[in-house]
């Protein structure tokens, strides 16, 4: 039903002109397809209008090229833009000189972090490390259980010294944590937080609490690859509340296109390293930008013409 | 659902004595912000420019009224939002009403299964869980300890990876030899696009109705859920015939405009919101004090 962004600049773009630059209205016309796209794919506003502007530029400034068409040439650059800006700061993971590593979790209610940190305590396991998951969401019901089944289903060891369900400092565990993991030689600590609210001010001081307690060397930001337009604010209150190093897009599995990658790389210039992409703990990939910018535009045809081209 | 920067935004833009260009493009941004999505933002805003022509309305205050009518309209105040949750004789024996929760991924079902029993139970209602929810870490006891905390009981497998559909089933079952008033099954979340775990849904809802009807089936939609909510909300009504939703989590920063296009699409109405992860965080949908959140 809905025709791909390649598809719909095809048509957009009148055709061939034969002249050195591409056409004015056909640079028009693009542009607004492409909004339209982004907008579908729930990239944040002030993503698109800062997106579409550089687009505009790049395209007015190109030479016609003989190998592409028109179309071919504008969606080639929205694609190296958008790959640009998703792969902006590809890095791995900071490890600490002097183990233990702690990975701190964050993020809103649901995004995927106890599913998250047994993920990542396999992945730690296959690299060779020997991780340590830290239970420190009291709050939510059965919180730390969920935990200590998943650090299980992972092999991977969990620090749960209180019961939850509200029982419990949760800033003390993680302190706990990183301690018991000095004494026992895990090298690395991921520590499970509960899922709080970008305006829940209370609550993002105890995730900053639980930071200044663990110093940790990663802070990863967890987000739901279904999110809509509240990507960017979310994101700016982790960002202002917690900090954040890394960004990690979940449930990535779905039909979702995804677009809050592109808003939260963007707007904070954290790269997104990590994706989640099912509820079983080997469903973790390495983020890939070229495959993001090719699902948050869907046009996966149209850039293996261009690469033959 | 705090922040006033939308009708700010509205009113900034309103204030101007014309409604120039760039003006109508901030107005569609602002709403394309509380994710109403493309095209019912394009569909609103025409209807506002014919509204406005007609009316030859200047005044900016008059303008928002319009605009607040326009939007209201989209979220039907006139749907029924009522819950089924009354229990019924058939051929002489009392069947309780059946509430299936249903969504993707986090969204909030067990939680608001919880919040539900409490708002049943302070009516008077006597009511009972199903953890049909037997695949994730834990899904069974989080049930269990809301069941507790709001003093209803809860029908569960005693193996991990138990047959859903058989508990939701033993749950009715259960539910209608004590003669209670509701039954509440929470599922697994599924995200829509798995054709196998939206087949396994299918079958707990038949099974579930074998010994009494389903009379919700309640889709619980993530108020942070962009334009992929529209396309949740199509796949569960097919799978599990929607009667209603719930939009979780307006406590955040997001407004859940996503679920005007469902409504207008589907035709299934909001029929609760929740508010916070508390056992009393749960109220009935109000289309006018949404629209004016929408509107700042
Ligand atoms: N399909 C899919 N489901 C996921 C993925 N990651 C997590 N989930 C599911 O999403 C739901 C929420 O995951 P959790 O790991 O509990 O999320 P959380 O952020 O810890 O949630 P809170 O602790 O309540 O804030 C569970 O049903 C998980 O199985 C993913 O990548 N794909
Ligand atoms: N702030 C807020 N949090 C909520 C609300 N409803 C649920 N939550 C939180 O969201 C997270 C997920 O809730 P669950 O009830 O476990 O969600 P679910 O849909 O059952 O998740 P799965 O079974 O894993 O698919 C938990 O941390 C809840 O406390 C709400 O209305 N507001
Ligand atoms: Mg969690
Ligand atoms: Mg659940």
């Amino acid at each position: 039903m809905f025709a791909s962004l390649s598809d719909r600049i095809n048509a957009a773009v009148s055709s061939l002109r034969g002249r050195g630059r591409l056409s004015d209205a056909d640079i028009a016309a693009s542009i607004s397809e492409i909004r339209r796209a982004l907008l579908d794919a729930d990239v944040a506003l002030p993503v698109v209008r800062d997106f579409t502007a550089t687009v505009r530029e790049r395209a007015e400034a190109a030479e016609l090229s003989k190998a592409l068409n028109p179309a071919q040439q504008i969606v080639k650059i929205v694609h190296e833009e958008l790959t640009r800006i998703l792969g902006g700061q590809a890095r791995e993971l900071r490890f600490a000189k002097r183990p233990p590593t702690v990975f701190l979790l964050a993020g809103l209610q649901g995004a995927g972090k106890t599913t998250l940190a047994g993920k990542l305590g396999r992945w730690l396991t296959e690299q060779g490390h020997t991780p340590l998951l830290v239970a420190a969401d009291l709050q939510r019901p059965n919180a730390v259980q969920q935990l200590q089944i998943v650090g299980q289903g992972a092999g991977v060891a969990v620090w749960a010294p209180e019961p939850g369900n509200g029982v419990g400092n949760p800033v003390e565990v993680a302190r706990s944590g990183v301690a018991h993991a000095k004494e026992q030689f895990y090298d690395v600590v991921v520590v499970d937080t509960a899922g709080r609210l970008g305006v829940d001010a209370e609550m993002m001081q105890q995730a900053a609490d639980i930071r200044d307690a663990t110093q940790p060397d990663e802070i990863l930001f967890v987000i739901d690859a279904m999110i809509g337009q509240d990507a960017v604010t979310t994101a700016n209150a982790f960002a202002e509340g917690v900090g954040f190093t890394g960004v990690v897009l979940s449930k990535l599995d779905g039909d979702a296109r995804g677009g809050a990658a592109l808003s939260v790389a963007s707007v904070t210039g954290v790269p997104v390293m990590f994706a989640s992409t099912g509820e079983k703990v080997g469903d973790f990939e390495r983020f890939h930008a070229d495959r993001m910018a090719s699902r948050i535009l869907d046009m996966g045809d149209m850039l293996t013409l261009i690469e033959q081209a | 659902a705090r922040s006033g920067a939308l009708g700010q935004a509205l009113l900034a833009v309103l204030g101007r004595d014309r409604l120039d260009e760039a003006a109508w493009e901030e107005l569609e941004e602002t709403l394309l912000q509380a994710d109403l999505g493309l095209e019912p933002t394009t569909a609103l805003l025409t209807e506002l420019r014919t509204r406005l022509r007609v009316d030859g309305t200047r005044d900016p205050v008059a303008i928002r009224a319009t605009l607040r009518e326009l939007l209201l309209a989209q979220v039907d105040p006139t749907m029924d939002r009522t819950l089924a949750t009354a229990r019924r004789e058939v051929d002489g024996t009392w069947l309780p009403a059946t509430v299936l929760m249903v969504g993707v991924n986090g969204t909030g079902k067990t939680t608001t299964v919880g919040k539900l029993a409490r708002l049943l139970v302070a009516q008077d209602q006597t009511v009972l869980l199903g953890a049909a929810d037997t695949f994730r870490a834990a899904a069974a006891d989080q049930l269990a300890t809301w069941a507790q905390r709001v003093g209803v009981e809860v029908v569960r497998s005693d193996r991990d990876g138990a047959d859903p559909a058989s508990v939701a089933h033993d749950a009715v079952d259960r539910g209608v030899a004590d003669g209670v008033d509701v039954v509440i099954i929470d599922t697994a979340g599924r995200l829509q696009n798995k054709a196998g775990l939206m087949d396994e849904l299918g079958k707990i809802a038949r099974v579930a109705s074998r010994r009494a009807p389903i009379t919700e089936s309640l889709l619980v939609l993530d108020a942070t859920t962009g334009q992929n909510g529209l396309r949740q909300a199509r796949v569960f009504a097919e799978v599990a015939q929607l009667t209603g939703i719930v939009l979780t989590k307006l406590d955040g920063s997001a407004k859940g405009g996503i679920v005007v296009a469902v409504q207008r699409e589907l035709g299934i109405p909001v029929k609760l919101v929740g508010l916070g992860e508390g056992p009393d965080d749960l109220a009935p949908f109000d289309p006018e004090s949404f629209v004016d959140a929408l509107l700042g």
